[in-house]
């Protein structure tokens, strides 16, 4: 019986037994039929598809960092703050006079520096998202109060790094990992397509990912079967804390500039999308498949919106009324 | 006046397609000290939320002083003066001893002001009833279980009780305590309330019930004073079962022993602990909660770091500072709470089997999913899990193949000493003999060491062919061969103080 | 000797332990118009504290407050521009309505489908805030366009100094609502069944269900009550600073909530008083005021404010781990 799995078609293999991800798919599409019906010459553009590839990419990748913090009952409320943080560290390498003449020249030493400042945004991820996992997993604070307090922390870094206004300047190899192309297709969906199946693959397939997970299903369990639950939340708050510098280095990249306090309702935005991606947010459930299908529901929906030109704060409404719609039919589901 | 204070008439309920009680009845007089017995899953538990009006039966009627109630809901039970205390307690911790006290007392009256001077008198009133001494300002999350159980008590006399229903109350108690408590609940016999005990601690329920009612797969199977039962007569009642002798006695090897204990201590908890386990016995420890079982069990399962004395394993000596250090060692431990402790619930029977041996199991950065199949395969064969596939959730499955998902985990891990803390707690009669045979196998085949930690004394005595008395940290009997009877340790259990 | 034990004690001792510090690095501190600057500071963050109070007590979070006063205060003074209406309680009133229904629709939510607070009200916010710049536009209502009897009304002095120079400094009549407000919810909270519902609902959600409690009731209460208060301060902040900005309140949430942690209650909760909360608040406004009269640059504010919370948040999580050991 049990070799069945190894059978099944590989679409139900990759779906899974997850009700979650099929209302997904049903959401989609009627989202994408409603649109296309309510702006019928405009919407099925190739030119709005392709600027979706390049805005939505920082906003998945940071909810799907957001998922990883909900995977074991946690969640992050420093992304934001984290991402802004990683890009400006970044932006200040760039104005360093040796690294910006170096880089002005071109060619090797341009891409040298851009891979430093890459590397360096991405470490910067890593130590801030690691003094999340310190605070949460050995000082025991709560993660909404801990990564509250961080948040404000980086975001206040951030602000003295730049001292207010934004940071601009990025050489052009920076502004092609936000705006460029590979093969025809967006930069920064490439980097979302190798993000979420790295991510995918961690969840599935290490001890990292099962234990994240089973860790959220019963943390006390977890201690007397031996995971190392510690070191297994500080892992995933540095993960967390990369994919947010990741995302910070796509936003700076589009727009070619780094500010403090840049895309401030991707926080909400990204816990939506990881509880709409069918996300416990009390731990032991969470797909990247599911956080996807949810980002290209609600990137339809607000590029919808947009082209009928309803208000960007309508449509942050419409994302928050989402939200509580979703809560509301997870509920009647579970009910059954 | 009529004699009965409550009477269930032929009560019905069913959950889906579960029938959790059939045509019961059960009638309490008032001022009775009565006793329902029963295994878990018997239905008693059900019992007690039909008679405090959480559960609606689809059969039958209720009727208190004798005329029906019809349709009886939470808050008609408290106003007929059924007050239920949960193991649990259901008291506030933050809150102090008074405000605990009062605060049903005032939901009852429909009060809109927190009156704190008459809760104070209140409650200091009706802890000088019971006569016992607790400071009425203190916050309740800081006294002790008996402390807090006695303030569940008097809350429930304050919510003018007639009759209070105890769910297994003296679980969490020393022998001192459970005479004290015992002397409370004569003392409001004598002021006419009834009171009801929930228990499968027979002897204790022998001592001070004045009639019985026993339950089984959701049907009343006895009732009678308690005059007309013995121990055997009432294990007979609950299980259905004659206890079967076959106590265990296996041929051991000579050598040395496999786990060597010398002078553990751990502060606070347990004392000067000597203990030694050959492969294939089951040694069995028995004590109250409190005693340092458990303590001394996490002790050698590396969770108590503070610790001192020597642990020998194979003859080498050991240090387990770590969960991870003693599964490395070959040391399991099957936690009290399955449910909670032990296993995650939503996830398959596959996760629970290999999670404690995932590092092992990696090829490189990823788990070698081929091996991962394997392996869990093996054990679901090997343990006969009854489930369709090892992909099922593990919280679809009965308490009995719950437990062999438990252990295993632990083969699979290669132990060599298997710790188990109330082994078929929650497991219903039939899985329990199940479970018994697969320990004694496990044992007497493989050769493991077993630890067996109960309350069940008839469970260790059938089972282990050592037994330790536990209390207050340190061993105070040793019973082996023909001096292992339920008559022995109880006694000594019964001495203690 | 109690209260030498209560968490309020220690948060007053080290107010006053960081009150002498910065007194002593800057003199300026003990100004009076220092302190009446600092007591303005306190009233709206205060009253919307007591509000974040009520819902951690419970044993939930609300985000969604910041959102629900710009509603209130910008709804109304929009209306009363229109309406060209001047007053008062009206407005007050109408505010204080308008922030009880959006809590009540907080407390529909959580209650009905049982979600984590912290998710429905984030929802809330980005709801309540997109309506009202999308609807009602993001244009500042400035002191030219502002009802004067409102301006009136949060301009009143309790007293006045003059200062050598000349100048003169006063303190606002708004310390006297804030503080009645306050003592009225210490006395809702420890002198009314609803209120102890509260604590036992935080402590012990099923228990309280047992013990007989209306914990509906109770999850209506807190919400309507926090959203209400959220309302009335909104309204108090653009009387106080003669301007309606739908743009306020950006962030403030964090600041609120870092200060009733600050103030002792419990995020768990079951834990928190009125008293301790504002000392909380008073702690973080000091300390965001002072960082100027100790010569701390501005931008270094967030991050000052950061460590706080987590500091305040370790040195909790350090007290309740001791309670369970």
């Amino acid at each position: 019986m049990a070799s069945n799995t190894e059978t099944r078609p590989l679409l139900s293999r990759l779906l899974g037994r997850d009700a979650a991800v099929a209302q997904l798919i049903v959401i989609t599409l009627l989202i994408f039929v409603a649109m296309t019906a309510l702006n019928p010459d405009k919407f099925l553009r190739y030119y709005n598809f392709e600027s979706l590839t390049y805005i939505a990419p920082e906003l998945g990748i940071l909810s799907i960092a957001m998922m990883i913090a909900m995977l074991t009952g946690g969640i992050d409320l420093s992304i934001v703050g984290v991402a802004n943080l990683a890009a400006i560290v970044a932006g200040v390498y760039f104005r360093i006079p040796a690294v910006s003449e170096a880089a002005a020249a071109g060619g090797a030493g341009l891409v040298l520096h851009t891979a430093a400042a890459v590397l360096i945004a991405l470490v910067v991820g890593l130590a801030a998202g690691g003094l999340n996992g310190v605070l949460i997993a050995r000082l025991r604070i709560i993660p909404i109060l801990a990564t509250l307090g961080t948040g404000q922390i980086f975001a206040g870094l951030a602000l003295v790094l730049t001292g207010g206004p934004a940071i601009t300047g990025f050489p052009e190899t920076w502004a092609w990992i936000g705006a460029g192309k590979i093969l025809g297709l967006a930069t920064p969906l490439w980097v979302l397509i190798v993000v979420a199946g790295l991510v995918a693959l961690l969840l599935a397939r290490t001890t990292l990912g099962v234990n994240l997970m089973l860790m959220g299903t019963n943390p006390r369990a977890a201690i007397f079967a031996g995971i190392r639950s510690g070191r297994m939340i500080l892992y995933s708050y540095m993960l967390t804390g990369m994919l947010a510098a990741v995302a910070g280095g796509l936003l700076s990249g589009r727009t070619n500039s780094a500010k403090a306090d840049f895309g401030a309702s991707y926080l909400l935005q990204a816990v939506l999308i990881a509880v709409l991606g069918g996300t416990n947010p009390a731990g032991g459930k969470g797909r990247v498949l599911g956080v996807l299908l949810a980002l290209v529901a609600l990137m339809l929906l607000s590029s919808g919106l947009q082209i009928m030109r309803v208000s960007n704060f309508l449509i942050d409404a419409v994302w928050g009324a989402f939200l509580v719609i979703v809560i509301a039919i997870n509920y009647l589901r579970s009910r059954k | 006046m009529s004699d009965t204070l409550i009477e269930l008439r032929n009560i019905g309920k069913r959950f889906g397609g579960v029938r959790a009680l059939d045509g019961v009845s059960l009638a309490i007089r008032p001022g009775e000290i009565h006793c329902l017995a029963g295994e878990n899953g018997s239905g008693k538990s059900t019992v007690i939320k039909v008679m405090s009006g959480i559960y609606t039966p689809e059969e039958g009627e209720i009727l208190i002083d004798g005329r029906p109630v019809g349709r009886l809901d939470p808050i008609r039970a408290v106003q007929h003066g059924v007050q239920v205390i949960y193991q649990d307690f259901s008291l506030f911790g933050n809150l102090t001893v008074a405000e605990n006290l009062a605060l049903n007392t005032y939901v009852l009256e429909g009060r809109r002001r927190m009156d704190w001077r008459r809760a104070r008198a209140m409650a200091v009133e009706v802890l000088a009833r019971i006569g016992v001494d607790i400071d009425p300002d203190a916050e309740v999350g800081t006294l002790p279980t008996s402390g807090r159980q006695v303030v569940a008590i008097a809350r429930a006399i304050l919510a003018r009780a007639r009759l209070i229903i105890m769910d297994e109350p003296t679980t969490a108690l020393t022998r001192h305590e459970v005479d004290a408590l015992f002397a409370i609940v004569r003392d409001l016999q004598a002021q006419g309330i009834a009171v009801l005990f929930v228990s499968h601690k027979m002897r204790e329920m022998l001592e001070i019930s004045e009639r019985l009612t026993v339950f089984r797969n959701g049907r009343k199977v006895a009732e009678g004073p308690m005059s007309d039962f013995d121990e055997a007569a009432i294990t007979h009642a609950m299980t259905g079962l004659s206890l079967t002798d076959d106590p265990y006695r296996p041929a051991l090897p000579p050598g040395p022993p496999l786990l060597e204990v010398r002078k553990l201590s751990v502060p606070g908890s347990v004392q000067d602990i000597d203990l030694s386990l050959r492969p294939g016995e089951i040694v069995g420890i028995s004590g109250l909660i409190g005693s340092g079982r458990t303590e001394l069990a996490r002790a050698l399962f590396g969770m108590e770091p503070g610790m001192t004395g020597t642990i020998r394993l194979g003859g080498r000596e050991i240090h387990p500072r770590s969960v991870q250090e003693a599964i490395a060692l070959g040391i399991a431990y099957v936690p009290e709470d399955r449910l909670t402790e032990g296993l995650f619930l939503p996830q398959s029977i596959e996760r629970n089997l290999v999670v404690s041996i995932l590092e092992r199991l990696r090829r490189g950065p990823f788990l070698d999913t081929r091996a991962v199949r394997e392996k869990t395969l093996g054990m679901f064969r090997d343990m006969q899990i009854a489930a369709p596939s090892p992909e099922t959730a593990v919280g679809n499955l009965s308490g009995g193949n719950a437990q062999r998902v438990m252990l295993g985990r632990w083969l699979l891990t290669g132990a060599r000493v298997l710790i188990l803390n109330g082994p078929t707690v929650g497991v219903d009669v039939g899985s329990k003999a199940t479970i018994h045979r697969i320990i004694r196998d496990l044992a007497q085949r493989e050769g493991l060491g077993v630890l067996m930690i109960s309350d069940d004394v008839p469970e260790l005595v059938t089972n282990c062919n050592r037994i330790h008395v536990m209390h207050r940290g340190r061993f105070v009997a040793d019973l082996d061969g023909s001096g292992m009877t339920e008559d022995r340790i109880n006694d000594a259990l019964k001495t203690l103080n | 000797m109690k209260i030498l034990h209560s968490s309020e004690f220690v948060i007053a001792l080290v107010l006053l332990a960081a009150m002498v510090l910065i007194g002593l690095v800057n003199p300026a501190f003990w100004g009076l118009d220092n302190l009446f600057s600092l007591a303005k500071s306190n009233v709206v963050i205060g009253i919307m504290a007591l509000g974040v109070l009520l819902v951690m007590i419970s044993g939930g979070i609300d985000v969604s407050f910041p959102a629900i006063a710009v509603a209130a205060l910008y709804i109304v003074v929009r209306a009363m521009v229109e309406l060209n209406y001047d007053g008062v309680l009206v407005p007050f009133l109408a505010a204080a309505a308008i922030g009880l229904v959006l809590g009540g629709f907080n407390a529909f939510i959580i209650e009905r489908f049982r979600m984590i607070p912290l998710i429905v009200t984030l929802g809330t916010a980005s709801i309540v805030r997109g309506l009202v710049l999308g609807l009602l536009g993001s244009s500042i209502v400035n002191i030219n366009k502002m009802p004067k009897e409102l301006i009136e009304f949060g301009r009143h002095d309790l007293m006045t100094v003059e200062a050598a120079n000349g100048a003169t400094y006063g303190l606002t009549s708004m310390v006297l609502v804030y503080l009645g407000i306050a003592l009225v919810m210490h006395l809702v909270l420890r002198h009314t069944m609803i209120g102890r519902s509260v604590y036992a609902y935080g402590t012990d959600a099923e228990s309280a269900r047992r013990a007989g409690f209306n914990t509906r009731r109770t999850i209506w209460f807190v919400y309507c009550l926090a959203g209400l208060l959220a309302g009335f301060a909104g309204m108090l902040h653009t009387s106080m600073i003669w301007q309606a900005n739908p743009r306020d309140f950006q962030g403030l949430e964090l600041d609120v909530i870092a200060a009733v942690v600050l103030g002792g209650a419990s995020i768990f909760g079951g834990r928190g008083s009125v008293a301790g909360t504002l000392i909380g608040v008073f702690m973080l406004v000091m300390v965001k005021n002072s960082l100027i009269l100790l010569k701390v640059d501005t931008t270094w504010q967030r991050v000052v404010v950061g460590l706080i919370i987590v500091a305040a948040t370790a040195i909790t999580a350090w007290r309740d781990r001791k309670k369970l050991a």
